[in-house]
């Protein structure tokens, strides 16, 4: 079957071991944490209502908090500890990735395990309780002769529920910058690759399963007092752990780590990165999939080495400004609000990729329409769609103020399905990009914004504080600054959204590669 | 009441419940003497259990001592008290997830004795309360009928060589025949090892037919005690009622079972 033949396997196959390894090594070490602060806070508060009440209470509160939130608020958390523990101790700790990642799923584990120890113990016919008392056993002796024993297989069943949950939710934490099976997904998603996203999703089920099915052994063998079945369950997440560790030992060394944020052109343009990086035999990976706001302290902080970001957003998002300087200007500011931080600019890609607003070319002939403000007049009756941070940004604030545009609805959706949805006529307009190969495809047009009111988004090359004086690593990457143009860039974002063989970011890279050369 | 000091002695000891609305145990005074074999009779709820609870500490008077082997059991470590007293409790209270050799060697595991040690005393124990060594040792408590889990129950208790053993309705939950052999087997066994026996029974037949001494006891208060003879004399009415099933029992078998004397073989 020519599914199963897809070249996109066996490249989804050759990032396996990585991926795996570093969720299975999150998983398990989240996991391993959530039951040492679960079990005994569980033990201590079975017997003291208003204790258990509120712990459960708080367990559950994380619990509504998504997956996503709660991984993404221990990274600011962690940096700013991080900051202190430099200040006052002198040494510092990396708040990106593991860290953050374990911290937030150890708490998210917590409510299966705190829940069923509570009722397990509680559970234990109190006649036992007292035979226990009664036959001369301390507090302490009862609870591990009898009581624990007891609930075992209740407390088990907790075990496993949050294993299951924790190694779902594990995915989760590719935007923060800890790579995981989340990275097929995100990846997948990203460039419409959906072999990507089957393959991340079942590979999480299965390894859950796995896991799964390896604590119940451990159960049954505890509770049926058989040793060998103990020890098949015991020796097989030992096994996981040791073949999921040794890869990454082998690896480990200083590498050179290319971010990507959360979008096709960024998985492109950290393939074509690593790719000059490694032809020039420097180690370099890519970690992908990482939040606009995670990304930029991972740089600063040297967890990742360099990104490309846009002018603008640095410029509104990352500094807080507001006023809309000219192209030039903007790049001179930010140069030197970057060098405070000691992160270098090294350069321009030769494109930008700004918000623009984007509708069907006969739709904007039919009306007339080839300016923000010719919108202005007919935007009461139409519908918008955005991504999901474009409504809360300061470019549409500055939109709607400098050509009175006010829609009669605003939607937010995924990026990539926001153009499938603009030229089906679901919506009349979207914020697209103007890299956007999805433009071409779709017969879109881009309207003009005569007044400026959106900054320039150019796309620069940052570089991490160690990173400065590598002159390797600049000769290396130097080969792409200026080359890029806006049509370069749409036509791989184009190629990138495709489905087929060539699709995957890293052979979109070379074709890109290729096309620099001729220049 | 004989002459020596009692082993052990309950002095005007009350126990009340929730916040004092329930008095469990109402100023009851009572001497157990070395070797004795006394029964707690008493209707459901007249404080049977909550009495036996305060000798080994599993719960503590409001006011009153109980003194054993001359010392107020107060002064004493509750864990170090339980492990030199053996109890039988009233729905046998064995661990279902521990083997019955586990099951009757754990007050000696407690203790700290050697591993060895406790296999043999287990063996040893098996012997004692009739039930076969390698075909119980293994076994989980479900695997065993009531009676073999009663047998358990004692054995259990008597692991740690206790002088005292308390019971506490160790054979009501079983068929008549089962409940005579266990009783008989327990008073030789009583009398073999030289133990003293608090035991509590709803059934004055049975508390008749084992002990040396009975107490009444109703809604908290020991109502009298004695041995049957002297019970038998009370005149108040609710030990005469107590004693009336028995008596009809009695004359009952007699008619209906006149030569049945020479087959119970039992009564010394
Ligand atoms: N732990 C307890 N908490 C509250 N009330 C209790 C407790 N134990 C016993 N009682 C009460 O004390 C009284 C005597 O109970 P108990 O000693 O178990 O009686 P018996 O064993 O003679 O049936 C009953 O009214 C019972 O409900
Ligand atoms: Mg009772």
């Amino acid at each position: 079957m020519s599914l199963f033949s897809d070249p996109r396997w066996s490249d989804a196959l050759g990032h396996l071991p990585d991926y795996l390894g570093n969720h299975v090594r999150v998983s398990l070490a989240a996991l391993a944490l959530g039951l040492i602060m679960s079990l005994p806070l569980a033990i201590v508060a079975r017997h003291r209502p208003v204790l258990r009440g509120a712990l459960l209470g708080l367990a559950s509160i994380v619990q509504t908090v998504p997956g996503l939130a709660l991984l993404a608020l221990f990274y600011p958390l962690l940096l700013a500890l991080a900051a202190l523990s430099l200040q006052y101790l002198g040494a510092s700790f990396s708040a990106f990735g593991f860290l953050p990642a374990v911290l937030a799923l150890a708490l998210y584990s917590m409510l299966p395990v705190l829940r069923n120890t509570i009722t397990g113990l509680n559970g234990v016919d109190p006649a036992l309780t007292e035979a226990a008392q009664g036959v001369g056993m301390t507090p302490r002796q009862s609870l591990t002769m009898v009581e624990l024993p007891l609930a075992l297989p209740v407390i088990m069943a907790g075990i496993r529920t949050s294993a299951v949950w924790v190694i779902g939710t594990a995915t989760l934490s590719t935007p923060i910058g800890q790579t995981s099976l989340g990275n097929y997904i995100f990846a997948g998603l990203q460039t419409q690759n959906w072999v990507l996203v089957i393959f991340g999703c079942v590979a999480a089920a299965v390894l859950a399963l796995a896991v799964d099915q390896l604590l119940a052994l451990i159960e049954t063998g505890i509770r049926l007092r058989s040793r060998v079945r103990t020890a098949i369950g015991v020796l097989g997440i030992a096994a996981l752990v040791i073949a999921t560790l040794a890869p990454s030992f082998a690896h480990s060394g200083t590498r050179i780590v290319v971010g990507a944020k959360t979008f096709t052109e960024q998985y492109i343009l950290a393939a074509l990165m690593s790719q000059r990086l490694q032809a020039v035999g420097l180690p370099a990976t890519t970690r992908q999939g990482l939040g606009s706001s995670v990304i930029y302290d991972a740089l600063a902080s040297g967890d990742i080495d360099v990104y490309i970001d846009y002018s603008g957003t640095l410029w509104a998002n990352q500094f807080h400004r507001s006023e809309i300087l000219p192209r030039e200007q903007l790049l001179t500011e930010l140069k030197t609000t970057l060098a405070k931080a000691n992160i270098t600019l090294f350069g321009e890609l030769g494109f930008a990729n700004a918000y623009a607003i984007v509708m069907p070319r006969a739709k904007a002939q039919a009306l007339g329409i080839k300016t923000a403000a010719d919108l202005a007049a007919l935007s009461g009756n139409m519908t918008i769609a955005g991504d999901y941070e474009f409504f809360s940004r300061p470019e549409w604030a500055g939109l709607k103020t400098a050509y009175g545009l006010s829609f009669k609805t605003q939607r937010t959706m995924q990026p990539d399905f926001m153009y499938a949805a603009v030229a089906s006529g679901e919506v009349d307009v979207i914020a697209g990009y103007t890299s956007d190969g999805l433009i071409a495809k779709y017969d879109l047009v881009v309207l003009d914004d005569p007044q400026h009111a959106i900054p320039p988004y150019d796309a620069i090359m940052l570089l991490a504080p160690k990173r400065a004086g590598d002159e390797t690593l600049r000769a290396a990457l130097q080969p792409l600054l200026g080359r890029i143009d806006l049509p370069l860039m749409r036509e791989a974002n184009l190629r990138a959204a495709g489905n087929d063989a060539t699709s995957s970011p890293e052979s979109v890279a070379r074709w890109m590669w290729e096309k620099i050369g001729k220049k | 009441m004989t002459s020596a000091p009692p082993l052990i002695a309950f002095q005007h000891v009350s126990k009340s419940f929730d916040g004092r609305a329930i008095k469990a145990v109402d100023d009851v005074s009572l001497d157990v003497t070395e070797g004795e074999f006394l029964a707690i009779v008493g209707g459901s709820g007249s404080g049977k259990t909550t009495l036996m609870r305060l000798v080994n500490r599993l719960i503590a008077p409001n006011s009153g001592k109980i003194i054993i082997a001359s010392e107020d059991v107060a002064q004493v470590d509750p864990i170090e008290l339980r492990r030199r007293i053996g109890y039988v409790f009233q729905s046998g209270g064995l661990f279902p997830h521990m083997s019955i050799a586990d099951n009757i060697g754990i007050t000696p595991r407690l203790l700290g004795t050697p591993p060895r040690e406790i296999a043999a005393r287990v063996d040893e124990l098996l012997d004692l309360v009739r039930l076969d060594r390698t075909q119980h040792r293994d076994r989980l408590p479900h695997e065993l009928s009531g009676g073999q889990r009663q047998r358990v129950g004692v054995a259990r208790a008597l692991a740690a060589k206790p002088r005292i053993v308390l019971m506490d309705e160790p054979f009501g939950a079983l068929d008549p025949l089962t409940r005579d052999a266990l009783g008989d087997d327990y008073r030789a066994l009583h009398r073999g090892l030289g133990l003293t026996t608090i035991m509590i029974t709803h059934d004055m037949t049975e508390a008749i037919l084992l002990a040396d001494r009975i107490a009444v006891m109703r809604s908290g208060k020991l109502l009298a005690e004695g041995t049957p003879t002297e019970l038998s004399e009370s005149t108040d009415p609710y030990v005469g009622e107590l004693l009336g099933t028995p008596r009809r029992q009695a004359e009952r078998l007699q008619m209906l079972l006149p030569k049945d004397d020479a087959a119970r073989s039992s009564a010394p």
